[in-house]
């Protein structure tokens, strides 16, 4: 590639926190200016974060597009960046992601619209500094960096109880991350390096190997959310405007995932294989569970917010069921990928549908003001280009072979089989259980006869939410026709990180 | 036997040249200003920023990496005492720069006030070079003299001379108590003053009961002024007492010479005993991080919240320092400098709400700041983030240099507990936020409009962004200052 010597991660991680803190300085009178200026910048990041695709090269697992220079050295911090196979494609998902976000707050946020925009580009920043992290306090400073806008997207755009929603968010998720810090320094002592490939190297007991897990499972745990640490987020969901939700739920979340993915399996493999079961029990605890509980609401954003914990059950399950495959070595332990690689094809397929899902919620609470379910009813006769793509995503949702919702789920569940026959029906069960709660909403709103006056008088989707949105359709069911260049994607990598997961440090 | 004093040739008193400048100049302020015009202290004013910009630049001249003692061993100047008054000049420059417009307001520009200013600076220099019982004694009686009179400055305000009062009771009975440590050290060190000498003294054999209470007793007298649990009792009534303005001299520079009288006494006096003052220190930080980070959350005060959070960021100088080694001692003087840059842009927020007849004290009084004016919304919003710990900010990597020297003297569950109070902690930086960032506005009055005011609260968001980004420079001089 041309720009081959470029620090492009850098310009990737950085340009939006810079474009962010300018676009802060635009105040409120020039917010059309800001909206272009906002709208530029994260397509520009974006079209960097997929022009790094062509330079990638898929045969390897090392890292790619390495920057590194010593940032702090009485500390022994280097500004160390990168990407593999598994960081790469949440990168991608994180730069387009914020396109849609940009793009949803359009005409909608007009309180403050330039504070809205560069929170939304200093949070892209800081979430692509995560996943491109090397170094493990880089990884922690955005990591715990990003919790600032939010906070204050939450706060200041949120809905009536957003001051609880968004102080339980931050102290839930920096509560669980300073144990993480501890770890690390820990390790930095331990090894004498805070980098993250030097620390999954690093010899460890097994006594030290399960406080270090613990300390990371808290972490990463609350963040993904899992049962039963999971609370924070239906709060957050539900009070933070529609930006904020998509963020979260198709981002945030994966970072949980992504830390049990980078940190956890690699650094702590004995732990890992010692704790699995407790993984496994809460992941179908949230799959199961957490499923019947989205059942039992009212709220679109709040089902779609349970449903989001019940699908990242899957990763946890897709991640951790692979000791059990392992220990039961049917077909030399093929299955192994098959759950990592499903795992992460549900993250990234989670992060188009819940963002799909909290977006279309959006633009009905744009029209009626009202996220009740029982505020709706006759949708489709009043909005039918919008109800045809919200079923779209319903059917994703639900796991619908030929979207993307089915491969990952798919492929966990397949794997689950060859750990244990009760484990793989239990996960299995999500296809009624997702089925029963996304369609019966989706009746409930969509369908059936016109209710009341202010649904009789919706219009359709406008140009700019057909974009968004069907901009969305298409990769939902692109990536479930044709999952195969996601998968090449992160093949090397994921065969590496399987071997790394079931060497023993012992 | 007794050294043979001196003659003045002997002295060398190019090491004492700021001191000296600066008694000269506290002197000659005093002077002239009663004769200049009844309103204005201009000139005083501007004497004393011209003073401390000389001392400044006096100092940097004779920075160097060496230990030099002077005055017969009486006073040393090493790397640790450059900076610490470096820092300590241009935090009272911009204390002073921020409190012009409020004294003015309350009548209370006065020329005293500058003198006690400047005299508290010079007992602050002192104690930071101070290599001898008598001299540190001297130090922290100059410096708390001079607080105990600026903090009784608005003589018919009942509150404030309440508050006076009790700080120079509190403050007495802890100098008498730090008295009564370094006479039983002296008496058990067989008549030594020098810190020094009672180092090479004490290296050998197993503490003695009486040189243990030296010790206890001396932790207690020399931690006070830093306000560490449970010797905070004077702290909170007293900063909230004391006119703002004061109260940021209070919160900012001394800070550094306690901190100096800390290490000089507990690292370069009694290094050798560090088994014997660590636990007591594990212990008061613990308190401190307990008391300060839970009692500040019930505040409706956003003064007395800040005093409380006070508390609890001593506590983490005191982990800093008694991890006992270099690492340690950097990371609470880094830790201590990053405090002093948050707390001028916290105190001043109040200097920047308040207006004429009115002491925006309260956390209500923070609300709408961002509709209001959305600059200083943004700087107190890093300054309180600072404060949290957050990255992007200084105050994240202060705190990361306490823990990763803790963690590394293998005392890590005592990095636990500091983090999960530090947790415990966000929350009422996390409140102050949401009453700027989340609450309408309740009146209509606009924010200070003093430039000084604003330049300086600027100054020092920028300065938690930019170390927030870039701490090298200041990790560097902070751990240079330990020989590292």
């Amino acid at each position: 590639m041309f720009f081959s010597s470029w620090p492009i991660l850098s310009i990737i991680v950085w340009l939006p926190i810079v474009a962010g803190i300018f676009v802060m300085s635009f105040g409120a009178g020039r917010a059309s200016v800001a909206r272009w200026f906002a709208l530029a910048i994260s397509v520009l990041v974006f079209g960097l974060s997929v022009a790094l695709l062509p330079g990638f090269d898929t045969h390897t697992y090392a890292m790619q597009f390495v920057e590194r220079v010593p940032w702090i050295p009485q500390f022994g911090i280097n500004y160390h960046l990168g990407v593999d196979g598994i960081s790469l494609p949440l990168l991608i998902l994180t730069t387009f992601t914020t396109v849609l976000v940009i793009v949803a707050a359009w005409d909608v946020i007009k309180e403050k619209a330039h504070q809205y925009l560069a929170a939304f580009l200093i949070m892209e920043g800081m979430m692509n500094g995560t996943f491109a992290a090397l170094d493990a306090i880089v990884f922690y400073f955005f990591f715990e960096a990003m919790l600032i806008p939010m906070f204050i997207v939450i706060g200041i755009w949120g809905g009536p109880k957003r001051v609880f929603a968004t102080i339980k968010f931050f102290l839930y998720t920096f509560l669980g991350s300073v144990f993480m810090l501890i770890a690390l320094i820990y390790m930095y002592f331990k090894g004498g390096s805070f980098s993250i490939l030097a620390m999954q190297q690093l010899p460890l007991s097994m006594n030290e190997q399960i406080l270090i897990f613990l300390a990371l499972f808290i972490a990463f745990a609350v963040k993904i959310p899992m049962w039963p640490v999971h609370t924070w987020l239906p709060d957050a969901h539900v009070e933070a405007p529609t930006g904020g939700s998509v963020i979260l739920a198709a981002i945030m979340l994966k970072i949980g995932g992504y830390g049990f993915l980078r940190f956890s399996l690699p650094i702590t493999p004995d732990a890992s294989a010692l704790l699995d079961g407790m993984m496994i029990a809460f992941s179908l605890i949230a799959i199961v569970y957490i499923g019947f509980v989205a059942l039992a609401q009212s709220d679109m954003k709040k089902l779609v917010a349970y449903s989001s914990i019940s699908h990242m059950g899957f990763v946890t399950l897709g991640i951790f069921v692979i000791f059990m495959i392992y220990d039961n070595a049917i077909n030399g332990g093929s299955g192994i990928h098959m759950a990592l690689e499903g795992a992460m094809v549900q993250m990234i397929s989670h992060g188009l549908i819940s963002a799909a899902m909290f977006l279309s919620i959006g633009v009905l609470y744009d029209r009626l003001h009202s996220r009740e379910i029982s505020a709706y009813g006759g949708v489709v006769n009043t909005m039918p280009w919008f109800a045809a793509m919200m079923m779209v995503f319903a059917m994703a949702n639900v796991g619908l072979p030929g979207t993307s919702g089915f491969v990952g789920e798919f492929m966990v569940i397949l794997a689950a089989f060859k750990a244990n026959f009760w484990i793989a029906l239990l996960a299995a069960l999500t296809l009624i259980i997702g089925a029963s709660y996304t369609l019966w909403m989706v009746k409930r709103v969509f369908f059936g006869e016109i209710q009341n006056q202010g649904v009789a008088e919706l219009n359709d989707v406008n140009p700019r939410e057909a974009w968004m949105l069907g901009s969305l359709v298409f990769l939902i069911i692109l990536l479930g026709v044709w999952p195969n260049p996601l998968l090449d994607l992160m093949h090397a990598t994921i065969e590496h990180l399987a071997q790394q997961a079931l060497t023993s440090k012992l | 036997m007794p050294n043979e004093f001196p003659t003045i040739a002997a002295l060398n008193l190019m090491p004492i040249l700021p001191e000296m400048i600066l008694a000269g100049m506290a002197c000659l302020i005093l002077l002239i200003d009663p004769f200049l015009p009844r309103y204005g202290r201009n000139v005083s004013y501007a004497l004393t920023l011209v003073t401390l910009i000389v001392l400044f630049i006096v100092t940097l001249l004779q920075m160097s990496s060496e230990v030099r003692f002077s005055f017969g061993g009486m006073v040393v100047n090493d790397p640790m005492s450059d900076l610490m008054k470096l820092v300590s000049y241009v935090a009272l420059a911009l204390v002073l720069v921020m409190s012009r417009g409020y004294l003015r307001d309350r009548g209370m520009d006065k020329g005293e006030y500058y003198m006690l200013a400047l005299f508290g600076l010079l007992g602050m220099m002192i104690l930071i070079s101070a290599n001898h019982l008598l001299l540190i004694y001297l130090g922290l009686e100059l410096m708390s003299l001079s607080m105990y009179a600026m903090t009784a400055f608005k003589r018919d305000d009942g509150r404030a001379s309440e508050a006076a009062m009790k700080y120079f009771v509190l403050g007495a009975l802890a100098s008498g108590i730090l008295l009564y440590g370094m006479s039983l050290l002296y008496g058990v060190t067989g008549g030594q003053l020098m810190l020094t000498d009672i180092a090479a003294a004490l290296s050998s054999d197993s503490p003695s009961l009486a040189l243990k209470a030296a010790v206890v007793f001396i932790v207690v007298g020399a931690v006070f002024k830093l306000g560490v649990a449970p010797f905070h009792m004077w702290l909170p009534d007293v900063y909230e007492g004391a006119p703002t303005a004061v109260t940021l001299y209070l919160a900012t520079a001394p800070k550094i010479a306690a901190l100096a009288m800390v290490i000089r006494l507990l690292v370069d006096g009694m290094g050798g005993l560090m088994l014997d003052w660590q636990p007591i220190l594990i212990i008061t930080a613990m308190l401190s991080l307990v008391i300060g980070n839970v009692v500040a959350i019930a505040q409706t005060s956003f003064k007395r919240m800040l005093t409380y959070s006070a508390i609890s960021h001593v506590g983490f100088i005191m982990l800093g320092v008694l991890a006992g080694t270099q690492a340690g001692y950097s990371a609470a003087l880094f830790y201590t400098i990053a405090y002093v840059v948050m707390s001028i842009g916290a105190f001043g927020m109040i200097l920047l709400l308040a207006r004429q007849g009115y002491e925006a004290e309260n956390l209500d009084d923070l609300k709408g700041l961002n509709d209001k004016n959305p600059v200083m919304a943004f700087v107190f919003l890093l300054l309180m983030f600072s404060m949290a710990g957050i990255p992007f900010t200084l105050g994240f990597w202060a705190k990361l240099a306490v823990l990763q020297a803790v963690v590394g003297v293998g005392l890590w569950w005592l990095a636990v507990y500091a983090v999960v109070m530090a947790v415990v902690g966000a929350f009422y930086y996390l409140r102050a936020v949401k009453f700027a960032y989340f609450d309408a506005p309740t009146d209509t009055a606009a924010v200070n409009p003093d430039w000084n005011v604003r330049g300086v609260l600027a100054l020092s968001g920028l300065a938690v962004l930019y170390f927030g980004l870039f701490p090298t420079s200041l990790v560097g001089l902070a751990s240079r200052a330990f020989g590292g």
